[in-house]
């Protein structure tokens, strides 16, 4: 194959394009700006870290099926696990959002990565909602005998039914939680490729 | 870009400043390390809550007039199911969002008859009983006038009904196989077959719940038992679980919408509450593009706080 004709490959041109666009510098950066140098940033990898955790407990509740944590102590103790990193998820989340939001961190050709950041969140309630309906015992008999009234009046509860145990635990363990990865990939991706935001220069005086 | 055309709150200068060392993959193990060990000890400290899931079996035989009252409703129609429209029947249009029937105009994807679905398929499961294989006959042979007229006999007598030597007791009259009906029905429920039969209507596979948690949620005995809990709407019990949980504490704006008026009282409030979520949703989504809710960080300047450091940096210098 000659030089030409590897330069021509789509292969070649995607990896030079995705290089160019996060060079492995930025992709996994050795230094950070000097105002990146707050509590607050420990909220997006605390974010990720619970997801994480969130994911590999769901995994091993996924091993044994849907109705091995309630007949067994280790399964209730993995359910525990899942609950309690679902719940520093969503509280880590919250706070990264809130302090993004007091950042501005749309700012500087970024509000793709805050809209990708708010999809996520919201996908993420979705989520948790599903595990919440799928869990087979009276808390999901409750939860979903009460939520189909909000989401049959929309219209949706035709499609996505939250009486329908089976059609609810799919959704929990594989629609939403690839889109919820799939989402936070890109998300941190392109927190890596524009940066974190800077402050506001307060010596500007400059109209809105 | 120059300074008369600069946005505060949608540009930003890129960053001229210093660079400090940062090790990324260390901060990432150390935060994955705690969070795991964190979570570990909440889960061994506070576990999670697991109550049983409420069968019809448990409810027949806890509060069986309640059950039985629940399936004269399926059978004469006054039942929340039998009255709800979309997606299950035509008992109503649903609720609306101003002019918008969105429920009615999705129409009946799940199709639940009320009579058939919970009293008249169930019975015929029942093996071995002739009286009952009779009275089914009566009832499929009788006009819809006739029917209609023996079930609203019944329902008028209905306020006097008792649970006796394990059996449904109204007196009435021009009744036909009703009385029958509900008797059988209730102690099927008590046996748990009824359970069972409206599991698998669809099949010997299943993963569907819709029947049963439809019938369960038409009797008062669960909404009982979740307001024993702290569950119901009126006391936050969208974002709540059982026990002393923290539960989806995320919802609190959905759940809030449902404790104050118009959302409380109106027939729509359902409806209006999404409608109003899927608004404040859009807004948070689109905050870099509306004047004024992007204004807030740099109005407010709680960035200040954010950026301590940084700003302390900059008056020294």
């Amino acid at each position: 194959m000659s030089y030409s004709e590897i330069e021509r490959q789509w292969t070649t041109r995607l990896r030079r394009r995705f290089v160019r666009l996060l060079p492995p510098e930025k992709l996994l950066p050795d230094n950070q700006p000097t105002y990146v140098s707050s509590w607050i940033y420990v909220f997006g990898v605390t974010t990720l870290s619970a997801l994480m955790v969130v994911i590999a407990s769901g995994c091993v509740l996924a091993i044994r099926g849907p109705q091995w944590w309630h007949t067994s102590s280790v399964g209730h103790f993995v359910n525990s696990l899942h609950l309690w990193s679902v719940e520093i998820f969503f509280f880590a989340m919250v706070v990264h959002l809130w302090g993004k939001y007091f950042m501005a961190a749309w700012r500087g050709g970024r509000s793709i990565t805050w809209m990708t950041g708010v999809v996520t969140f919201l996908v993420s309630i979705a989520t948790a909602f599903t595990g919440y309906v799928s869990q087979s015992n009276f808390d999901s008999q409750w939860i979903a005998t009460q939520a189909k009234d909000g989401i049959n009046a929309t219209g949706a509860g035709a499609y996505f039914n939250v009486l329908n145990m089976g059609q609810m635990l799919m959704w929990h363990i594989v629609l939403l939680p690839l889109v919820a990865v799939l989402l936070t990939a890109l998300h941190v991706l392109l927190v890596r490729v524009k940066g974190v935001v800077p402050p506001f220069e307060e010596q500007a005086k400059v109209s809105a | 870009m120059s300074k008369k055309n600069f946005r505060p709150d949608v540009d930003a200068e890129p960053w001229k400043g210093g660079y400090s060392p940062y090790d990324i993959v260390k901060e990432a193990t150390i935060a994955l390390v705690v969070v795991a060990l964190l979570t570990v000890v909440l889960a061994v400290f506070f576990g999670s809550p697991d109550d049983p899931a409420i069968t019809i079996k448990t409810w027949s035989n806890a509060t069986p007039v309640d059950f039985a009252v629940t399936a004269l409703s399926e059978l004469n129609g006054t039942s929340g199911v039998a009255q709800y429209g979309a997606p299950y029947n035509t008992g109503s249009s649903g609720q609306a969002l101003g002019p918008l029937k969105l429920a009615k105009w999705v129409g009946v994807r799940i199709p639940v008859n009320t009579v058939t679905d919970f009293v008249i398929d169930p019975l015929k499961a029942l093996p071995d009983q002739p009286l009952l294989t009779q009275a089914l006959k009566q009832w499929k042979n009788a006009s819809p006038s006739t029917r209609t007229s023996w079930v609203t006999n019944y329902t008028k007598a209905s306020s006097t009904m008792t649970f006796a030597n394990r059996q449904i007791v109204v007196n009435a009259t021009n009744v036909g196989p009703v009385p029958l009906f509900i008797d059988d029905l209730t102690q099927m429920a008590q046996s748990g077959a009824l359970d069972q039969a409206l599991v698998t209507q669809a099949g010997f596979y299943t993963t569907d719940y819709t029947l049963p948690l439809l019938f369960l949620a038409d009797g008062s005995y669960l909404a009982n038992q979740a307001a024993r809990q702290h569950l119901t709407g009126d006391q936050w019990g969208m974002m709540n679980e059982t026990g002393n949980y923290p539960g989806q504490a995320w919802l609190w704006l959905y759940t809030f919408w449902y404790q104050v008026a118009p959302f409380n009282s109106s027939g729509n409030g359902d409806v209006l509450v999404w409608g109003l979520m899927m608004a404040l949703s859009a807004g948070l989504l689109l905050t870099p593009f509306i004047p004024g809710l992007r204004s807030i960080p740099r109005k407010t300047r709680v960035y200040r706080l954010i950026w301590r450091e940084h700003y302390q940096n900059v008056e020294e210098s």
